[in-house]
């Protein structure tokens, strides 16, 4: 069966923990994201598109990638709609199934050099698969 | 003496070995001391905030757990090892679902309860020593030295749970900074995002990151930058080119309590 984009977000939402009802589109999590610039999707459209069930659309984004989990959205949020969460609920979604990593084992000798701490790396794959 | 539990981390046992070593100095010297926890596990390195997750957290709470055997608090110098502690440690306070199943999980003969007090190295300098004691010992005083202290997100971040500083204002670094005789040098991006794990996946997007708080720093005159953190250690060094000398803060403060001796790590 196979599972409806409304559900999904409906998932997500219960996945991320946070609260996206609490959310008035004022845009200051996007204000302050380091990396909203070069975002497909912002993070002030994250709470809306997961209410109005249309999931696919952040699945989709670069947004999920491109998010350092820098907590400066949920920090400067004046809702406390923590929507730091909500990014994290939608990129778990994304890297949980089996094949579906952004980022492999395999792939450390290539990216790793003397001085990169092990921080990164441990970082890198909680962050990119499951 | 006051004795803590100390959390070093995977990262200080290997790529950053200067922040432990010099951290365990200083603390000797200011009167502190630092006990290892016994047969401790890597903290993750970020905490996972979806809301299903409890195996990534159980590190954590096995190290708050065998501090609160020890009866003391919970040390840690690396910001991301102690952001992900503290936060599971509010986690457990709550007494959610989640703590619930990871007490079910572990085991332990009473239930853990967040009952362990998380402090970073900082906090106990500031809060436990003081700025005045730590001037006392100064020895080598870092005079007419233009040093920005970089805070990064993880020490700051969720105030209401880190509750570290002000989040969007700190001082704790430079306070430390101006004990220590140096010229501490404010500027904005101190507490922006350094790029963080990003490096992994596109290091030349996280150097885009990085390079704008050095440029930030380098405009406001900052000569060095000291970090807690070894990601944004590595991340702004990469970027930095040799403008700017980037350290961890524990060899700063060791560089003025005259513990540092020529050539580097006093291994």
């Amino acid at each position: 069966m196979t599972v409806t984009e409304k559900e999904v977000s409906r998932q997500i939402l219960q996945l991320s923990g946070a609260n996206a009802n609490l959310c008035i589109r004022c845009g200051r999590c996007t204000a302050a994201c380091p990396v909203a610039g070069q975002m497909d999707q912002k993070p002030h459209r994250f709470a809306s598109l997961l209410l109005h069930g249309q999931a696919d659309t952040l699945l989709r984004s670069n947004s999920i990638w491109l998010c350092l989990s820098c907590m400066a959205c949920s920090e400067r949020c004046p809702r406390g709609v923590d929507p730091a969460r909500l990014v994290e609920g939608v990129r778990q979604y994304a890297v949980r199934p089996r094949g579906m990593a952004h980022f492999s084992p395999d792939q450390v000798p290539d990216v790793v050099d003397d001085e990169m701490p092990q921080q990164a790396l441990m970082a890198a794959l909680r962050k990119y698969r499951k | 003496m006051k004795q803590y539990s100390y959390f070093p981390g995977c990262t200080l046992k290997e790529k950053a070995r200067e922040l432990d070593l010099y951290a365990r100095q200083c603390a000797e010297k200011l009167g502190f001391s630092l006990q290892e926890l016994p047969q401790w596990q890597c903290c993750g390195a970020v905490y996972p905030m979806a809301s299903d997750e409890i195996a990534p957290k159980l590190s954590a709470v096995r190290a708050l757990e065998k501090a609160r055997q020890q009866g003391q608090d919970l040390i840690t110098v690396c910001a991301a090892c102690h952001h992900v502690i503290k936060r599971v440690n509010d986690d457990m306070k709550q007494g959610g679902d989640i703590a619930d199943r990871a007490n079910r999980y572990l085991g332990f003969d009473t239930p853990y309860e967040g009952q362990t007090k998380v402090v970073h190295y900082l906090e106990v300098l500031r809060d436990e020593i003081g700025f005045d004691a730590i001037r006392a010992r100064v020895e080598k005083p870092l005079t007419g030295e233009k040093i920005g202290a970089y805070y990064g997100c993880m020490l700051l971040r969720p105030s209401g749970v880190m509750q570290f500083d002000d989040p969007e204002s700190p001082s704790v670094l430079e306070n430390l900074l101006a004990a220590l005789g140096a010229d501490p040098v404010e500027f904005p991006m101190r507490n922006e995002c350094c790029g963080g794990y990003r490096v992994v996946d596109d290091a030349q997007a996280a150097g885009h990151t990085a390079r704008r708080v050095i440029e930030n720093a380098l405009k406001n005159g900052v000569e060095e930058l000291v970090t807690a953190c070894p990601l944004c250690r590595y991340n702004l060094k990469k970027v930095a080119g040799g403008q700017i000398r980037v350290s961890y803060f524990t060899e700063v403060l060791a560089r003025a309590l005259g513990l540092l001796k020529e050539g580097g790590i006093n291994a």
